[in-house]
């Protein structure tokens, strides 16, 4: 392990990090880690890099690679930077039906990114995403832990444009609202 | 109106606190169940007939007198609230409008299996229902609902909440045991079982959230009373999550046994199609069970009506029948591209394939890109014969039912609409583009 990670969790995120660790029994403090990857998002800029992930490992007394093949297989961690909103809609079946193409299309053209894709200014980066279980109010996407349901063009560019207003920090799926 | 044990209670005002929900009820199935025996607990939820409703359907009584007990090896029940299955979003509505009843179910189904400390792991993208379900269980410990001797019973109970990270494989219970421990969510192979070697090795039962919640009413009532309720085999209420081009999609506590007429067309339930339109297929349990098209959903291949039972909607096999699954009903109008709606599905089940398996990580990549190829106009007869070819090749030979869930809808489009593949690939000017939102909502791409 790095000695010289300079990467550290706030006193908040680290008493969060052993209350977590605490829900399981003795020895089974692995069982933490998808819990704290969250933290570790929230923490490090809504992103996991390695120098994150080898310092997740040490508070867990695993090795590095435990928590690699563990990020690299779950599709809420990013292994890449992101924008600072993470815009991710949902194109399965069900949105699909009632026209999520076209919520895609039409917030590629508003940010002209591509899906996959971060705007030059790093505020937005765009996702699609299978299913999130919200398919009684599709069309969807979720930004931060916020479902944004029942989608209009006209409630994306007012979303959007709130977003460009408000946002200052990075919106990762666990805040640091959520690290208290 | 049928009978509502779930969602009775589901729009009073406050029911998310505890205060609310103890006065609605709240806890006394819980203290019924700590004055009888763990085995008579199990006994009525035998009785009750209650099936896993998480889409498998197997008896929930039965699964937990598999769970072995040997002494001193500590044994734990593991809610699945991974639900991710297309179409199923009934398990999130239940969660985060009336926590305490699946807090309640957990305390009394950990208290018939003997577990101490349980879990509920519920899917990463629903963080802010994790936050709803923590409230609550801080709540019900304050109360003396969780923790030391729970309401004076001399039993111990702690429960806790874990969060996933986006892996529809998860839901799948020994995969979902291996993300509890922190792991990469690969199914396991079985046996053995995690009645036998679950958790951390240890006696495990894993059920659906609406399983767990059933156990409170059928604490209540007496399994015989719930049993009363549905047909034949398909006993009690359950939850159907409608949606794609109806009325009125949302969540509907039914009794089993209803017509599925009605319950598409009435205006109890989904109040009909959008638009006016007519009724061209339906996927009636989440996106892994077949497709059925209008005639067949509505009527058995004998020309009964077909009810939404477990029985009646598996009649006629994979033929002319589908499944009751998860209860998510995806209602489709007859301006609907199967095949396009297929290649989603497709893609989603090539994006959550854990890789395990060759069949199932090689081959839903491939019907996604036959698929990909057909919309993209450039499809032959023979690659209709090649995607056929390539489920039947998943089906029954991998690990997990993944492999079935991501075979059995390309079977069923091709088996009942095959003619709108052959119509794509030989006049591919008659693909349907997507304007699914503006024609929807009756405003040109244009203007917009």
């Amino acid at each position: 392990m790095n000695n010289e990670n300079k990467l550290k969790f706030s006193n908040e995120a680290l008493a969060l990090s052993q209350r977590m660790i605490k829900r399981y029994p003795e020895g089974k403090q692995k069982s933490a880690l998808i819990p704290l990857l969250h933290v570790a998002q929230a923490e490090f800029g809504g992103w996991l890099s390695s120098d994150a992930m080898d310092y997740v490992a040490s508070l867990l007394n695993i090795t590095p690679i435990e928590v690699y093949e563990v990020a690299s297989f779950y599709s809420m961690f990013n292994l890449k930077p992101v924008g600072k909103c993470v815009i991710e809609v949902c194109h399965t079946g069900p949105c699909w039906l009632l026209g999520s193409d076209d919520i895609v299309k039409y917030i590629e053209k508003k940010l002209s990114i591509k899906a996959g894709q971060t705007t030059a200014d790093g505020m937005f980066t765009l996702k699609t995403v299978e299913c999130l279980a919200s398919c009684g109010t599709a069309p969807m996407m979720q930004i931060g832990e916020t479902y944004h349901e029942n989608l209009t063009l006209e409630k994306v560019d007012n979303i959007i444009h709130e977003c460009r207003a408000t946002v200052v920090e990075p919106v990762s799926h666990w805040s640091k609202k959520e690290i208290k | 109106m049928g009978r509502k044990l779930l969602t009775e209670n589901i729009n009073v005002p406050g029911i998310q606190s505890l205060d609310v929900y103890r006065k609605h009820g709240g806890y006394d199935g819980l203290k019924k169940a700590l004055g009888m025996s763990p085995d008579a607990i199990v006994e009525e939820v035998k009785k009750s007939g209650l099936r896993g409703r998480g889409g498998a359907g197997f008896p929930t009584g039965m699964k937990w007198s598999f769970l072995a007990k040997p002494d001193g090896v500590p044994r734990h029940l593991v809610c699945n609230a991974d639900e991710s299955e297309p179409g199923t979003f009934k398990d999130r509505y239940m969660m985060e409008r009336i926590p305490h009843l699946l807090i309640e179910g957990m305390a009394i189904g950990s208290f018939a299996l003997g577990a101490n400390t349980s879990y509920i792991y519920i899917r990463g993208e629903l963080l802010y229902v994790f936050h709803i379900l923590q409230k609550a269980i801080d709540e019900a410990y304050a109360a003396g609902l969780l923790g030391k001797n729970i309401m004076g019973s001399g039993f111990d109970f702690d429960l806790h909440v874990h969060c996933g990270a986006g892996a529809y494989i998860c839901g799948e219970e020994t995969a979902l045991i291996e993300s509890l421990e922190g792991k990469r969510g690969n199914p396991r192979i079985k046996p053995p079982f995690p009645a036998i070697q679950g958790l951390w090795q240890r006696p495990t039962v894993v059920n659906n959230v609406e399983s767990v919640m059933a156990v409170v009413p059928i604490v209540k009532m007496g399994g015989d009373e719930y049993a009363k309720i549905g047909v034949g085999k398909s006993t009690g209420t359950k939850l159907i999550s409608a949606c794609g081009h109806i009325n009125k999609p949302g969540v509907y506590e039914i009794e089993l046994g209803i017509p599925v007429e009605e319950f598409i067309y009435s205006d109890e339930y989904c109040g009909g199609i959008r638009n006016g339109k007519d009724l061209k297929a339906v996927v009636a349990g989440g996106s892994s069970v077949p497709i059925l098209p209008k005639d067949l959903i509505l009527k058995l291949a004998n020309g009964e009506p077909r009810l939404m039972t477990y029985e009646s909607l598996s009649d006629g096999g994979f033929i002319t029948g589908t499944m009751l699954g998860s209860g998510g009903f995806i209602v489709m109008d007859e301006d609907t591209s199967v095949v396009k709606n297929l290649y989603t599905f497709s893609r989603f089940y090539h994006h959550e394939s854990c890789g395990q398996c060759s069949p199932c990580r090689e081959g839903t990549g491939w019907m996604e890109k036959v698929l990909h190829k057909i919309l993209d106009g450039h499809g032959t007869l023979e690659d209709v014969d090649l995607l056929w070819d390539i489920q039947s090749k998943i089906e029954g030979k991998t690990i997990c039912p993944l492999g079935e869930a991501a075979a059995w809808p390309v079977a069923s489009a091709i088996r009942h609409f095959r003619s709108e593949f052959e119509e794509y690939v030989k006049n591919p000017s008659s693909i349907k583009k997507d304007n699914h939102y503006y024609r929807l909502n009756n405003i040109s791409p244009e203007v917009a």
